[in-house]
């Protein structure tokens, strides 16, 4: 499982976490988010977020 | 080879090195910077109080690791001197260096009020991390003790995110603006008025319709004189009233520039191979040549992506998309897509309260919707009223109805 962070705002995207608010499961991987998904905080692009690790 | 060189470190120059990164592996890339070269996004400068960032924190990433992640060599602490378009030259005041594709980057620079007094020269800014740190200093004096008092000049939107921000930091804020509303030039008067509410029930006083005319120091304190003749006392002062591209690069090389460095549907400036994006750029629009300036990031993003590929091979049109602008205001959270200048004449705001929240769709001359805004915001609903975006009005009693 991996995080994801926004460039933008700093929004962590965290696999093993998901996002059940958005209806993202826990455990969905970053690469089955779909392409038109948008940062939540700030709503930039999915292709904005870089892999980080925390 | 000759290398594609950017001038700029900031949001703009780094995403234009990551997409020419993503495109190609191996085409040598060069960033100039005036300073150290690490990267920070500048969006968080005006949200980062309140999260107790130091500003060390919103650097992410060294040049070092800049350099290593991007294949690119980062020349910091370089300051350009002149841009020769004809032979493709740079002289900086370190090592003079020569491009292939020349990528300006360069960002805007606060406007400067015409303040008098003793006190005018004390006015801060915050457009850089370096500002960050040094006004975070300010407020952190062991004088003001928990609660600083802050009096930000402009009630834009970075002035409101940094009202907001402060305030929640638990400091002591005024907020002095020209119009009769905070957010005045991008929200609709409904959201503005929601706005003013939540700020003003977060405890930030507001001085509206009104400048800063004087600013005096009074031993250890400021004493702020406005247009009005209103007095009050703070201690620090900080100045949110805009930017101004900063053009000098540009009309030093020649380049073409009205507000901002003018370039064409593709980021191309007035010269052959030089490229301009960001706060920088003066954005051509529309197939009538029309221009304007986007200081924000969805743009930003659009148009680095585009630009990557033109750099690296593929001719590409920037398809500057209505993206939302996301207003970083806790109290009241507001996304919006202002309505096109050209789209105002004739047109109107249609306010609609629902579900305790106000939304505003701005119908053109025609009646198809061309903005909104609304408050509180979340994903969701910005992506209703996206797509509802080009659309004609419907009735409001069906559209509450639907709702």
């Amino acid at each position: 499982m991996n995080t994801y962070q926004c460039i933008v705002c700093g929004f962590v995207y965290d696999e093993a976490v998901g996002m059940p608010d958005e209806g993202i499961a826990a455990g969905t991987r970053w690469a089955d988010i779909p392409a038109d998904w948008e940062c939540p905080d700030c709503g930039v692009s999915k292709a904005d977020f870089e892999m980080v690790q925390v | 080879m000759q290398p594609i060189v950017i001038i700029g470190a900031g949001m703009a120059g780094f995403t234009v090195a990551r997409e020419v990164r993503k495109l190609d592996k191996d085409i040598p890339l060069v960033i100039m910077t005036s300073d150290a070269g690490g990267f920070y996004s500048k969006p968080m400068l005006s949200n980062a109080f309140a999260q107790n960032k130091q500003a060390a924190q919103l650097v992410t990433q060294s040049a070092e690791q800049m350099a290593a992640q991007l294949n690119a060599s980062i020349m910091a602490s370089t300051h350009v001197q002149s841009v020769d378009t004809a032979t493709k030259s740079i002289v900086t005041d370190g090592a003079p260096i020569t491009y292939d594709k020349l990528v300006l980057a360069v960002g805007a620079q606060p406007i400067r009020l015409a303040i008098e007094g003793d006190g005018a020269d004390q006015v801060q800014s915050v457009n850089h991390v370096s500002d960050y740190a040094r006004f975070r200093d300010l407020v952190a004096l062991p004088k003001h003790g928990t609660s600083a008092r802050v009096t930000i000049l402009g009630a834009g939107l970075i002035g409101c995110e940094f009202a907001d921000d402060l305030r929640g930091a638990g400091h002591a804020v005024t907020l002095v603006d020209p119009s009769p509303l905070p957010l005045a030039a991008l929200a609709a008067p409904a959201l503005s008025r929601g706005l003013q509410s939540a700020l003003v029930a977060r405890g930030i006083v507001m001085h509206l319709a009104t400048t800063a005319r004087r600013i005096d120091r009074q031993g250890e304190n400021l004493q702020v004189t406005l247009a009005n003749g209103v007095t009050f006392e703070t201690d620090i002062v900080l100045s949110a009233v805009g930017l101004r591209a900063d053009l000098s690069i540009a009309k030093q090389a020649g380049l073409s520039t009205a507000r901002g460095i003018l370039v064409d549907a593709s980021g191309q400036t007035s010269a052959t191979d030089v490229y301009a994006v960001g706060d920088c750029a003066e954005y051509t629009v529309d197939a009538g040549g029309g221009t304007r300036i986007l200081p924000y990031i969805a743009p930003l993003m659009t148009a680095a992506r585009a630009i990557a590929r033109t750099l690296t091979g593929t001719p590409t049109t920037i398809d500057l998309k209505d993206t939302p602008v996301i207003v970083k205001t806790p109290s009241y959270p507001i996304a919006l897509v202002p309505p096109p200048q050209a789209a105002q004449a004739g047109g109107a705001w249609q306010e609609v309260e629902t579900d305790g929240r106000t939304i505003c769709r701005f119908h053109d001359a025609t009646g198809i919707m061309v903005g909104f805004c609304v408050a509180p915001q979340d994903a969701a609903i910005r992506s209703t009223l996206m797509a509802a975006l080009g659309s004609p009005a419907a009735a409001p009693a069906a559209m509450d109805a639907a709702g």
